[in-house]
């Protein structure tokens, strides 16, 4: 008991001696500070369930675009090709570069039948190989071609063209071309029949000129199909196609992902919310005797509606901004671990968990208010 | 008397328990739903990746090279070596038969097609659409409805033991044919019955039953090659591991693991003269596309259960703060901490079993709601998941009320009695 006094001493000749705040002010800063553990302990709700809510509405606009990133593996989503087969025109690729102009890779493919040595026919494509290395990056490579006169052989093709990797000759309309096989190319798919050049050893041997343009171009379904209007319009004489298959298998399943993904932020900020609101409203209740002993005092029911309600946006804002900067944070770390790439911070999130905390937390001190108002301080302060 | 104090306590302070009770239930539906779509959600994305197309291509074994530009195959179509499709229902009688969702073998065939007196060269495809089939006592329908699902016809889909026909989009273009029509092929007269788009070489083709596609070709029972797509797992380091370079023991675990090329190696053993190989394209992005998927959804679980925990525990903590006075009550007629302490833990055990039972039911309900909407299928429940639950509610509730009790415990009757804390 004595120390409690001693304290309460000391904390009177503090008062006498600190500036001179206004009632109401002070009023909040000693209530959060006197009772420590009890705030503290609503804060750390809030500022969880701040941070939970921040990490996933970051999360659930930015996996999408990870995801996308993830189907671009898949390669091509759009193929522009010659009408009826024909040659593109030769400015078709730097036109659909400068559409694309940075938003996915173009990679641009010549084919022809050649015949072997023996007379057996091969399909021989002239491609540029680092283009290829972005485009399709799920062909299993021994070696790439790093010279001229070196060629990328499928692993079916290379049985028929050369024995024991040894150099091969093939020829297409009366003119040969000699070729080192620099390493052996397998996707389980019509390219391991083929024989791949870079596209200037093609032009030379064949002057066939590229009849196909693979895009892989990244966005939304949107932006993609504007890409094809822009390269359709760009190169007349071309045919503009989308793969459907990738497009429609990337829709679907970053749609069900999405909505997976809101089912669980709705479900995890609703606990979160509920957890703050049962600690908070514990919080306001608990202090039910500072309530009753300042309506005992003389306050009004505006003026204790506002204290409390000043505490309760205070506590809320307090929470919800240490909580976005943690949720930034997990946010971050959801995004190295799993997508290794960090997600973008996005502040146009910090309004909503801000609007969200103080609603939450003001409903959670409105609740309890409500409930006491109707009793008396009398009661309340006898303990009953 | 404990028995009684811990029913009263539950009789008389119904609004309280209530409160607490409501907080565990929800943490609990919430963890379980979000635990049993963790669970699910690689089976469910992966079925969605089907959509792209086929994972595995089965080959006869001594083939030629494919000699194809722009969808048109330039090798002689009696050239090189053919399956037999006798041999196809076998597929569903591998290991892994039920992660494979569905097979469509093909036979490409030259056709002349005879219009206004003009004769033209085109390519026929015999294919299944959607054939039934028998394999012991298994029956199940498989075709290109299954593996290729983004072909959309205009107009009806042909039955596989007829003889109609499906028309590419670019090719009934350009002989301006609609469904309905009749084409003379090879002179034969066929029915035009629907236009396809398919995005790639086949709007150029002509489509039709397998069967056709044979007689045109004169070699009853022939397949070229055989598109199967197969739910898989993620590649790795085990599963590029040449079988024939394995112990015995982890070549087992090989071959029972649903990898790419452990499904591709046993379609091979079961078709005879195959060759059977991932199409990389789709089976190593899959991998990908699934590893990042499930990552995500774990991570999320876990932020589920934290909140989940975190919101029991406050819950809890609130509860046993409101009752110091009972707690000085009972130390003040000489309880003792255990007594006090083991009365709450009765207490909390009790809520979070009974909440618990509630929760899990609640979060299956929820769970097959999100399959239902989401996925337009099931999300079913593994069993063992109840007492896991259940162990997890009664330690999230007893953690959540340790520091609470401790505390309570631990309070002066005195000042507890006077209200003063």
């Amino acid at each position: 008991m004595s120390a409690r006094s001693n304290s309460a001493q000391e904390l009177a000749a503090n008062r006498a001696q600190s500036r001179h705040t206004s009632m109401f002010v002070r009023m909040l800063i000693r209530a959060a500070v006197l009772r420590r553990g009890r705030a503290a302990s609503a804060l750390l709700a809030m500022v969880v369930a701040a941070a939970v809510g921040t990490a996933m509405l970051n999360l659930y606009v930015d996996v999408q675009a990870k995801l996308r990133r993830e189907f671009r593996n898949y390669g091509a989503n759009i193929i522009v090709v010659g009408k009826d087969g024909a040659s593109l025109p030769a400015d078709a690729l730097s036109h659909a570069e400068s559409v694309i102009n940075g938003r996915g890779v173009v990679a641009p493919f010549a084919l022809i039948v050649a015949r072997t040595s023996d007379g057996q026919p091969i399909v021989v494509v002239g491609a540029d190989f680092d283009r290829v290395k972005q485009l399709d990056r799920w062909w299993s490579v021994s070696s790439w071609p790093s010279t001229p006169q070196q060629a990328l052989v499928g692993v079916r093709a290379a049985s028929v063209v050369t024995t024991k990797n040894q150099p091969f000759d093939l020829s297409f309309e009366g003119r040969t071309i000699h070729l080192t096989p620099a390493g052996t190319v397998q996707t389980g798919a019509a390219e391991d029949s083929r024989v791949y050049l870079s596209l200037a050893d093609f032009v030379n041997w064949t002057d066939v000129q590229p009849s196909t343009i693979e895009v892989a171009a990244s966005g939304s379904p949107e932006d993609v199909t504007a890409i094809m209007h822009q390269l359709q319009a760009s190169i007349p004489a071309a045919d503009v196609r989308p793969v459907r298959q990738i497009m429609e298998g990337e829709a679907r399943v970053l749609g069900k992902t999405r909505s997976t993904l809101m089912a669980a932020t709705t479900l995890i900020i609703l606990t979160a919310a509920l957890c703050v609101l049962s600690t908070l409203m514990g919080w306001v209740f608990d202090r039910r005797r500072d309530f009753a002993i300042m309506k005992a005092l003389g306050a009004s029911d505006w003026l204790l509606n506002a204290f409390f309600a000043a505490e309760a946006a205070a506590m809320g804002a307090t929470g919800a901004i240490i909580g976005f900067v943690l949720g930034i944070g997990i946010a971050a770390w959801i995004g190295r671990v799993n997508f290794h790439a960090p997600v973008v911070p996005r502040f146009t999130v910090l309004p909503v968990i801000l609007a969200g905390s103080m609603l939450v937390t003001l409903l959670s001190a409105i609740l309890p208010i409500s409930l006491l108002r109707r009793v008396q301080p009398a009661v309340i302060l006898r303990g009953e | 008397m404990f028995a009684r104090l811990v029913y009263e306590s539950f009789r008389r302070q119904k609004r309280r328990k209530l409160l607490a009770g409501a907080a565990i239930t929800l943490g609990v539906t919430v963890a379980t739903a979000m635990i049993a779509v963790a669970t699910d959600i690689g089976d469910k994305i992966n079925r969605e990746l089907r959509t792209i197309g086929a994972n595995l291509l089965v080959t006869p074994e001594e083939d030629t090279l494919d000699v194809e530009i722009g969808g048109v195959n330039l090798k002689p179509p009696t050239d090189g070596a053919f399956l037999n499709e006798a041999d196809l229902p076998k597929i569903k009688g591998t290991f892994w038969h039920n992660n494979i969702t569905g097979f469509a073998p093909m036979l490409p065939v030259n056709v002349l097609l005879q219009r206004n007196g003009k004769t033209e060269n085109l390519t026929l495809l015999g294919t299944y659409f959607a054939k039934q089939l028998s394999y012991g006592k298994e029956d199940f329908t498989t075709g290109v409805r299954t593996t290729h699902p983004w072909w959309k016809v205009t107009g009806a889909w042909p039955d596989d033991n007829s003889v109609d026909v499906l028309v590419g989009e670019r090719l009934a273009a350009k002989l301006s044919t609609k469904a309905g029509d009749e084409i003379m092929l090879s002179g034969r007269v066929l029915h035009v019955v629907g236009i396809l788009s398919a995005g790639g070489a086949e709007d150029d083709q002509i489509v039709a039953p397998i069967a056709l596609a044979q007689e045109i070709l004169g070699r009853p029972g022939a397949v070229r090659r055989v598109y199967v797509s197969a739910l898989t797992k993620p590649e790795d380091a085990l599963a590029r591991r040449d079988p024939k370079s394995m112990s015995g023991p982890v070549y087992d675990r090989w071959y029972c693991s649903p990898y790419p090329q452990s499904i591709a190696y046993q379609l091979q053993e079961a078709i005879p003269h195959s060759h059977a190989e991932q199409i990389r394209q789709v089976a190593q992005n899959e991998g990908a596309v699934l590893t990042r998927i499930e990552g995500l959804i774990f991570l999320i679980t876990l932020a589920a259960l934290i909140a989940s925990a975190l919101a029991v525990s406050a819950a809890m903590a609130t509860t046993i703060f409101e009752r110091r006075g009972e707690v000085g009550l009972m130390k003040a007629l000489g309880a003792g901490r255990v007594a006090v302490a083991s009365i709450f833990f009765a207490e909390a055990t009790l809520l979070a079993i009974i909440g618990g039972l509630i929760g899990f039911a609640g979060g299956s309900l929820l769970a097959h709601q999100i399959g239902r909407s989401i996925f337009n299928s099931n999300i079913s429940i593994p069993p063992v998941l109840f007492p896991v639950i259940l162990a997890i509610a009664v330690i999230v509730t007893f953690a959540g009320s340790a520091a609470a009790i401790r505390k309570a415990v631990g309070l002066d009757p005195v000042f507890a009695l006077r209200g003063e804390l």
